[in-house]
């Protein structure tokens, strides 16, 4: 786009997310909570989730943190999309599945910041089940 | 702009060259013109390297303390090598390998005279200012450090010096000190003074900040370090390209700088050493072309610098640095100063205006050509990418100095970097589109 344009990184709907993010905070008591960082940029997200009572289906999930735009409303969105699916389902959640809920094109600089909540709520499920041991906090350096 | 024909206002000294209604302290345009990259406008796939479809936007390329443009003279220099006199230095006695080896002993020679070194011996060319530090730390460093010594940096070190220098510490058991900040970005150096003492073997400081902007008095800092019997070790990755700089005039002991950030190409380096600290040192690279004779059981090390230059050389990029110097010194490095101070004195007021807007630094007069900043509501990530879409290139992130960033209270800042080529419209082309930002996030 040119001058003069809006902007295609920022629609209206990343603004609002992050704007206004939903579900944002923590909840009493999930079934597991993990923090993450994006050292680079200095973005902060700790995902609470709850299960149902099959221990599979995500039922709440609550996000909170700071830092930039896209990763902020990147966790907004995900704490939207993720009740009602399982968990072998969000392991399965790859870049292009956040780059759609997203939808927009997120430039390769940027991707890290979009995947920060997807990695951190996949990191913790796997704690969760046992599948890793002894992570602290997940970052996206890699 | 391009309408726009420059003329020399002598009311204003013969230095000055007016640009529409602009007055600038060097010919902008006659500049701008040996940079075609500056003419090309952005915004398309990224995937396909150089101009292409979807590209419609002017850049404004304002991120030259991260690397700098590199001009046609510079260019041309470096394809001519490879064109007419590729040949591998001091191996072949055939012509093109003495034409290449006397065209890269020459760069030595100039890069020499260009920062005041005595002559050849007291410049060794290396991959860039990073690896100038790590050629210290290592030769000279893990030999002579031990768990009594200290080495001083500030806090407003690059990653380039303070991981270095953190490192060495680590494997020598030499305790690390940084100097403290003054509110307004200086240093503050009483803490310098208390800070470097008799068991002070190292100070290496920045000459000036490449996120702050600060020029540090590098020369009071080489006399506390010389007062201590320490060595004085100075990055001037931000500074070489800015201002004339006299490493004799300074008196440290050593003086680094890049040439991607100076008009030449990537891949050199400098490390100014005095000969005699040099002369005593142990190489760092060992093989090829350091050596005078080998034996299976030992071996004699070449002379001054090549000592220090193992393996075949940065031969092109050599030739390419002496173009660059070349270059500058034809406008003259007062004259770059002096435009840049300007640039940055303008970005700083204009920027400044906003209540909202938080620049880190000294104010505008006494800071080199760069403005490190953040707006209130806008994370430098999405300033960055939201500039980018107004094709206004700008450095976001910690610029390497993360903790400096983290005694500043910012994980990330924005910043824009100045050069020759730079002009005041495209300084308000940032403005602007800091204000878009600002108010699509409103
Ligand atoms: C002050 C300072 N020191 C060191 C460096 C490192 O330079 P290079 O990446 O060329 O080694 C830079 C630039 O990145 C710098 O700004």
């Amino acid at each position: 786009m040119g001058i003069g344009g809006g902007s295609d990184m920022y629609r209206q709907q990343i603004l609002d997310h992050y704007k206004n993010p939903r579900n944002y905070g923590e909840l009493a008591d999930p079934d597991f909570s993990h923090t993450g960082e994006n050292p680079s940029c200095g973005d902060t997200i700790t995902v609470d989730v709850r299960l149902a009572d099959d221990g599979e289906t995500i039922e709440y999930v609550a996000f909170s943190g700071d830092g930039c735009a896209i990763s902020q409303a990147a966790a907004s969105m995900l704490s939207e999309r993720l009740p009602g699916t399982t968990l072998s389902e969000l392991a399965e959640m790859d870049r292009e599945d956040v780059t759609d809920m997203l939808g927009v094109d997120i430039s390769p600089m940027r991707i890290k910041c979009a995947v920060l909540a997807r990695q951190v709520a996949q990191d913790g499920a796997k704690l969760y089940e046992g599948d890793i041991e002894d992570l602290d906090v997940t970052k996206t350096e890699d | 702009m391009d309408t726009v024909t420059p003329k020399t206002c002598y009311g204003l000294g013969p230095n000055h060259v007016v640009m529409g209604t602009q007055q600038y302290a060097l010919d902008v345009e006659s500049i701008r013109a040996d940079f075609p990259v500056l003419d090309r406008q952005v915004g398309g796939d990224v995937t396909t390297p150089g101009p292409g479809e979807g590209d419609d936007t002017p850049l404004v390329y304002l991120d030259n303390a991260a690397t700098s443009h590199t001009p046609e003279p510079v260019v041309e220099s470096i394809a001519d090598f490879y064109r007419t006199y590729n040949a591998n230095v001091h191996r072949g006695i055939h012509h093109l390998s003495q034409e290449a080896s006397v065209a890269y002993e020459e760069a030595h020679d100039r890069v020499a005279e260009f920062v005041g070194a005595d002559g050849r011996e007291e410049i060794v060319f290396t991959k860039n200012t990073t690896e100038s530090e790590n050629l210290v730390a290592y030769a000279w460093g893990l030999a002579a450090l031990g768990p009594e010594d200290n080495v001083v940096m500030t806090q407003m070190e690059h990653h380039a010096s303070l991981v270095t220098w953190q490192q060495i510490g680590k494997k020598t058991g030499a305790e690390v000190r940084y100097v403290e900040l003054d509110d307004d970005g200086t240093l503050d150096m009483d803490d310098a003074a208390a800070k470097i003492d008799d068991d002070t073997a190292m100070v290496s400081v920045l000459h000036v900040s490449n996120t702050l902007g600060t020029v540090n008095p590098v020369e009071a800092l080489t006399e506390l370090a010389h007062d201590h019997d320490a060595y004085a070790f100075v990055d001037g990755a931000q500074a070489v390209p800015h201002m004339p700089v006299d490493v004799g005039e300074i008196g440290c002991d050593f003086y680094a700088f890049s040439g991607h950030k100076m008009c030449g190409p990537t891949g050199i380096g400098v490390l100014y050493g005095k000969e005699a600290i040099l002369d005593e040192m142990q190489p760092y690279l060992y093989g090829g072309e350091m050596i005078r004779s080998v034996t299976y059981e030992d071996s004699e090390w070449e002379e001054l610098p090549w000592k220090f230059e193992a393996g075949t050389p940065v031969i092109a990029q050599g030739i390419g640095l002496h173009a660059a110097v070349d270059y500058l010194e034809e406008i003259g490095m007062d004259r770059v100063h002096d435009h840049e101070s300007a640039l940055a004195s303008y970005a700083y007021d204009r920027l400044t205006e906003w209540d909202d807007v938080t620049v880190y630094g000294p104010p505008g007069e006494e800071r080199a050509g760069l403005v490190a900043f953040n707006l209130d509501s806008v994370h430098a990530h999405d300033l960055s990418s939201i500039l980018n879409e107004y094709g206004v290139a700008i450095r976001a992130g910690d610029h390497c100095t993360q903790p400096l960033h983290d005694e500043l209270g910012a994980p990330a800042s924005a910043r824009a970097s100045f050069y020759i080529y730079n002009t005041r419209e495209e300084i308000d082309a940032l403005v602007d589109a800091v204000d878009e930002a600002r108010q699509l996030f409103a």
